[in-house]
């Protein structure tokens, strides 16, 4: 156990690229962490799809022993957050439980919108924060110019920013120096009964679920039977320790510190994100404050693309789930994908990210049906049943429409940092998604936006129009308000007259005829041509909105072919195959499961 | 047992830019060493084929009409004593239409050779040009000329669907095409294969293909005017007088055997299927050594023999008849084609089918390709 009075607990913020990954390595390195050996770029980011992306899933902590300069030796708890909307939840428990953070700004390129949300975001948690100006030993560098933009943009003081290359090693200590002398240290009552946050799980295959906690008030230790409050689990703690990076064992862990738990947990579901643990004896009585109940709140269905694959897709899931309780799923059948899954995810990052690991690591082919999210419908009473309200996860299970009375959809509150030259763009993108502008302020040369938007309508593409629109300088926040009623129809696409019930989606009555529009155009080009000619046709009910025809193919022939090409056409003819393998049929038309997933990216003009 | 022969002469004094074929340019080709290594390769494959009397032989290349006739003589000389040739042997040589090889066509006729397939390519100068072909129209037809003088049959190549033919301006060519009365055409559209300098032209943006619906306007109106002239399509790009068909062209495609020999010959014997070394120089080396051309020689599976079968079938008006293809492969005529797809197309007018006979229809020729990939059984690709 350290005393409250030498530990630091802080997280980076940085814009992507701006060398957050390369200084978490050098303090690392330069307090021993680890040898040069053992180094690997990026030793924080664990999984590959965090190293490729450079964004952080799991939260991850080190802990660096730092002897200041004052003669004292420190412990340094370094947390590197999640960095991506849809884990808000996450990041805000990561910053709860941190007093400050150091905010690192790349001396050439400067604030970045991205960067806002975060750093308003620690701000909030009443965080210390230390402005880095890194990367200085770069010919373009301007760290007087960005320390201003520091001072202008974000509104706090950067006079005694630190200078830094992390790629060169410059400025290191001065960063160390600067955590222990401008961060304040935690609080806490080591005799008060136990608190601890629980600040992220994962699943290890070795050691079992491994939490991640930060010690409020009392100790935490080996042998100790503690309860999770909000899960109303108990549990004996087996095993108590902190990554250095490399796992280190420790007797216990006293107040104000972060470190991790195994308590023989087989499922990160158990152990939810923000709950408070206790003692089972002599426990607090009161859990900390934030606790909230993740909720998937983007669906969408995954499918095999080869049918017998179905079965590994169902362990492999269950296999993901493990390790990540915020997703959902439950078994699903289409007349056309066959057998898989619906699955919820935390937004469309999440989405995404489950689905490339499904690819990766479990070798999966998938075909992914359109995201959708969760509508609240209530039914009149029929000849045969009562009147109900039904939670619809799934298109393909929108009810027969004359017993419709009500359909209410999720809203969400949106907050969009953005530079003024975009804002235009922005609020007319926001109006088409049938936004409600609630504010609009300006913080420098950029502005705030406050908008109250349908989620169907951001699932749809909305952060990919929003990076495109604003070359990637917009940042997007934000969170549920609710459900509100919603003219909503259900859109169906046919393919040569028959329905994809894959394709079919929920749709504002007034952007219905648009989308329907746009969808056929998408699957116009998307769909090869066939040997015979192809209508696409988007409908409500029976009543067909938009309509694209597919000509027919014209010629595809081998002019040339004697007794030496054999080989060769047979090759052709098996490419063919194999491409139609992995194509999905519906009345006579192959349809390429890349049209299933871009054909719902409709934004790009 | 083989009674088809394909001999393959790889030298061409210049390659064209859209030619993908077996053809290599060299300085000086010793006759003598290639006599002696031919005859060899073709000892081989009698041994292994021989039995039945040749119905044909055909010279393809690279450039054949550049062997000297006493080469010819020789090989065909040593054919018959091998195999014995039928009474109305069909032996076929490709010419390249200029004048010093017009000058050798008596030789050639003199040496057994009773047809002839000539590499016009076009019947327009600026197309020749840029063909990349070294005569002219006037030398060209010149050499038709001389070549229906000495061969009995005569038949011409064509390249159409070239960038910039309008259906009005090569309508015009194949009419003048089908006034010099030969008795067989084969018409090509022009394709872009891999690894040829017009695929580095197209990439490089030289110039543009003729676009598929033009493409396939032309080869509408192809089959048309040819049936119109009494040399109607007998396969995708080969129109004769009834009768008057590539008999050895048909051993490929109604998938009979055939002995081939020369640098990248194939063949197909008692379900074997034989590759010989492409590039000259290995050949001749393999020759040395082992006294055959042969690089690679694999046993076919049934399952394998009746999807080239049927690839090569179809190309035909006349198209397959399941029922012999059932005997001869022992399989059930329902494994050898999808008969939902074919139900499907014939429908859609692109297929035909006439108790156990298959085909394709006029208007499904030009989708031959794709047509493959719907009738063809999965079970039998791969395989």
């Amino acid at each position: 156990m350290t005393e409250l009075s030498l530990i630091r607990n802080f997280s980076i913020i940085a814009h992507i690229d701006h060398g957050k990954s390369t200084l978490a390595d050098r303090l690392i390195q330069f307090t021993g962490g680890l040898s040069d050996r053992e180094m690997s770029e990026q030793v924080l980011d664990n999984m590959d799809i965090e190293r490729e992306r450079g964004i952080t899933i799991k939260a991850q902590t080190v802990r660096l022993n730092y002897t200041a300069q004052d003669g004292l030796t420190y412990e340094l708890n370094l947390m590197d957050t999640p960095g991506h909307v849809d884990f808000a939840y996450e990041v805000s428990r990561s910053l709860a439980a941190c007093e400050g953070a150091l905010l690192v700004v790349d001396a050439a390129q400067g604030v970045e919108a991205q960067t806002l949300a975060n750093v308003y975001q620690s701000i909030e948690h009443d965080h210390e924060i230390v402005p880095v100006i890194n990367k200085i030993d770069l010919p373009a560098a301007e760290p007087e110019k960005v320390r201003a933009e520091i001072e202008d943009i974000i509104g706090i003081d950067a006079s005694n920013a630190v200078l830094t290359s992390a790629k060169s090693g410059i400025g290191i200590a001065e960063v160390l120096e600067a955590v222990v002398t401008r961060i304040p240290p935690p609080r806490g009552d080591r005799a008060a009964p136990l608190t601890a946050m629980l600040v992220d799980s994962w699943y290890d295959p070795y050691l079992g679920v491994v939490i991640l906690v930060r010690v409020i008030d009392g100790v935490i230790k080996k042998g100790l039977s503690v309860k999770f409050m909000a899960g109303g689990t108990e549990h004996l703690i087996d095993r108590v320790g902190c990554m250095r990076p490399k796992i280190d064992q420790l007797d216990e862990l006293g107040p104000g510190e972060i470190g991790f738990i195994t308590a023989q947990i087989k499922e990160v579901a158990q152990a939810r994100v923000g709950d408070t643990i206790t003692t089972v004896k002599g426990g607090a009585v009161q859990a900390l404050p934030g606790f909230k109940e993740v909720q998937p709140v983007v669906f969408c269905g995954l499918f095999p693309v080869d049918a017998a694959d179905f079965e590994k897709l169902r362990e492999s899931i269950a296999r993901l789930r493990l390790n990540d309780a915020s997703f959902s799923f439950e078994m699903e059948s289409s007349a056309a994908l066959g057998f898989g899954f619906r699955c919820g995810f935390l937004g469309l990052l999440h989405l995404e990210i489950i689905q490339e690991r499904l690819t990766r690591e479990y070798d999966l082919d998938l075909i992914t049906t359109a995201p959708s999210v969760v509508y609240r419908i209530q039914l009149r009473a029929s000849k045969t049943d009562d009147a109900c309200e039904i939670m619809l996860h799934n298109p393909a299970d929108y009810p027969d429409p004359s017993r419709i009375e009500q359909i209410d959809e999720p809203w969400i509150k949106a907050t969009i940092y953005t530079p003024d030259e975009y804002l235009g763009s922005i609020l007319k993108l926001c109006q088409d998604r049938r936004g409600v502008q609630t504010g609009l302020t300006y913080v420098g040369g950029r502005a705030q936006v406050g908008y109250e938007l349908p989620l169907n309508e951001v699932v749809f593409d909305f952060y990919d129009r929003l990076k495109s629109i604003s070359r990637g300088y917009a940042s997007f926040d934000y969170e549920q308000i609710g459900l509100r009623e919603g003219d909503l129809v259900k859109m169906g696409i046919m393919v040569n007259g028959d329905p994809v019930d894959a394709l079919s989606m929920i749709v504002h009555r007034s952007v219905a005829e648009e989308r329907g529009r746009l969808m056929c155009e998408r699957l116009k080009d998307l769909i090869p041509r066939h040997l015979f000619k192809i209508p696409i046709q988007a409908a409500i009910g029976g009543k067909v909105i938009a309509r694209e025809t597919i000509s027919a193919m014209r010629k595809d022939v081998t002019a040339k072919c004697y007794g030496g090409d054999i080989s060769r056409k047979k090759k052709l003819l098996e490419k063919q195959k194999k491409g139609k393998a992995r194509m999905r049929e519906y009345g006579n038309v192959s349809i390429p499961q890349e049209a299933f997933i871009a054909a719902l990216r409709m934004g790009e003009e | 047992m083989a009674r088809a022969l394909y001999i393959h002469w790889p030298f061409c004094l210049k390659k064209c830019p859209y030619c993908d074929f077996n053809s290599h340019v060299r300085a000086g080709v010793d006759a003598e060493l290639w006599q002696r290594a031919l005859l060899a390769d073709m000892r081989h494959e009698a041994a292994l084929a021989g039995g039945e009397s040749l119905t044909s032989i055909f010279f393809g290349g690279g450039t054949p009409s550049l062997m000297p006739p006493a080469l010819v003589a020789a090989l065909l000389a040593e054919a018959e004593r091998l195999w014995g040739f039928a009474p109305d042997i069909e032996i076929t040589l490709e010419a390249n239409p200029s004048s010093v090889e017009a000058a050798n066509f008596a030789g050639l006729a003199a040496a057994g050779v009773n047809r002839v397939s000539l590499g016009l390519q076009s019947l327009d100068d600026s197309a020749l040009k840029f063909l990349g072909r070294l005569h002219d129209v006037k030398e060209g037809l010149k050499a038709l000329e001389t070549g229906q003088e000495r061969f009995r049959r005569v038949s011409f190549d064509l390249i159409y669907a070239l960038p910039g033919h309008t259906p009005e301006s090569w309508s015009d060519e194949l009419d003048r095409a089908l006034g010099f009365g030969t008795e067989h055409l084969s018409v090509y559209q022009l394709t872009i294969e891999p690894g040829t300098r017009f695929a580095t032209d197209v990439r490089a943006g030289q110039f543009t293909p003729l676009d598929d619906d033009a493409a396939a306007d032309l080869f509408a109106l192809t089959r048309d005017r040819t049936a119109a002239a009494g040399l109607p399509a007998y396969e995708i790009s080969n129109h004769a007088r009834p009768g008057a068909e590539s008999r050895h062209n048909l051993t490929y495609w109604r998938y009979q055997d055939y002995c081939g020999i020369g640098p990248g010959a194939h063949g197909r014997r008692g379900g074997m299927a034989t590759v010989r070394h492409r590039k000259p120089e290995n050949w001749l080396e393999s020759i040395a050594a082992k006294a055959h051309g042969i690089a690679e020689e694999r046993k076919l599976g049934l399952a394998e023999q009746a999807s080239e079968a049927l690839l090569m079938g179809l190309r035909l008006g006349e198209g397959i008849d399941l029922a012999a293809l059932s005997r001869r492969f022992g399989m059930p005529p329902g494994e050898l084609i999808d008969a939902d797809r074919l139900v499907f197309h014939c429908g859609l007018g692109l297929a035909w089918q006439q108790g156990s006979l298959v085909g394709v229809t006029e208007a499904g020729m030009p989708l031959l390709d794709a047509l493959l990939g719907e009738l063809v059984p999965a079970a039998l690709v791969n395989a």
